[in-house]
């Protein structure tokens, strides 16, 4: 009973932070804990072969599952918060209350008797018992289960399959969908640029610096930019007038012609070298 | 065995208050889940109270039916999502009127 009151408050808790968490990953992490947490319950009250399952299954199939479909929609599906019927949240809650305080106060009115304990019951070991009362008893529903399973998977086949309406687009018809593109609305051709890592800093949520100081939206993953993770413009042009700070009025006023000159010198030969690279 | 039922009611409560008032598909799934296991929670306990197996059965059978379930609902929120861009419940509205 006491791994009982030490863990039911970190399930309450796991439990009540999926309420209230913003992110969809960070449930899935809250809900992982709870199930943990029920699976040394399961021990506790004598049932091994579950705690098992639950650890097998649960963490190990549908935690997963959940956490491949949350990549696959994206990570910016985060909770909205605008209610689309008025007063749902609040009429949610309030109802969640009552029912809670009926279930807690209700249950707790009844005596539920002296525990039996399962220590006849698994007497020949937990898995044989279960085994004998499977195999016996509930062998029509194991039977059912294993349609159902396969039922499950079919559906899960049908609904994942996405039919090719069109022919897959060759390498060619991507070049001269590239140079529509070029011709019509001046896209770059090339490959996007890379993030300014080398240049300032070791993070991939960098922005390259266009030649004018501000970043440039292309150079950083499309994913970064809808997490809100990247570094922003303006934190950018601060950190373009610190480094100027740090190299002092002197660095900068000396070389400031010479460096100018070298870079639009060496602009055009760069942008030569990655169209060569780019056709060859 | 009261405090296993109360725990179990209490889970039950949460994950009932998340799938009101959540908006996003994925996260109404895992509330669903919630439910479900605070069920086979008090399953369990009375199992223990009766002094039979018959619950943790029960409990595993519930189990199965959860894998099932989140298999076909995740499809299902995956199909959405792709034709709707969006994993939020309030989007797939087109029934309504």
């Amino acid at each position: 009973m006491s791994l009982f009151w030490v863990i039911a408050p970190i399930i309450t808790l796991a439990a009540l932070g999926i309420l209230f968490v913003r992110k969809a990953v960070h449930a899935a992490l809250l809900l992982a804990v709870v199930m943990i947490g029920l699976a040394c319950l399961y021990l506790s009250l004598n049932a091994p072969f579950l705690a098992a399952v639950q650890v097998a299954v649960y963490m190990g199939a549908i935690l997963m599952l959940f956490l491949f479909v949350l990549m696959l929609v994206g990570v910016d599906s985060s909770d909205s918060v605008v209610e689309t019927i008025k007063g749902q949240r609040f009429m949610a809650v309030l109802f969640g209350l009552i029912l809670g305080v009926v279930l807690v106060v209700g249950i707790a009115q009844i005596s539920l008797g002296t525990v039996v304990g399962l220590d006849d019951a698994n007497a020949p070991g937990n898995i044989p018992a279960i085994a004998d009362l499977l195999f016996s008893k509930y062998v029509f529903a194991f039977e059912v289960t294993s349609a159902l399973l396969i039922t499950a998977a079919m559906g899960a086949m049908v609904l994942a399959h996405r039919e090719r309406l069109e022919p897959k687009p060759s390498q060619a018809d991507l070049a001269a969908r590239r140079l529509q593109d070029y011709a019509s609305s001046g896209k770059h051709l090339g490959p996007l640029p890379t993030p300014g890592v080398f240049a300032r800093h070791n993070a991939v949520d960098t922005p390259a610096l266009l030649p004018d100081g501000t970043a440039s939206e292309a150079s950083v993953s499309r994913v970064l930019a809808a997490r809100g993770t990247v570094r922003s413009a303006p934190a950018m042009a601060d950190d373009i007038e610190e480094i100027q700070k740090q190299l002092g009025p002197a660095a900068h006023g000396g070389r400031d012609a010479s460096a100018a000159a070298t870079t639009e010198e060496e602009s055009p030969a760069t942008t030569n070298r990655g169209e060569e690279a780019h056709t060859s | 065995m009261t405090p296993y039922v109360v725990l179990s009611s209490i889970l039950f409560t949460i994950g009932s208050v998340g799938v009101l008032t959540r908006r996003n598909a994925i996260v109404v799934f895992m509330c669903v889940e919630l439910m479900l296991n605070s069920a086979n929670l008090a399953l369990v306990a009375f199992s223990k109270q009766n002094g039979n197996l018959d619950g943790q059965v029960t409990a595993f059978f519930v189990m199965v039916v959860a894998a099932a379930e989140v298999v076909v609902g995740l499809a299902i929120i995956m199909t959405i999502f792709r034709t709707r861009r969006s994993a939020s419940v309030d989007d797939a509205s087109l029934l309504k009127y």
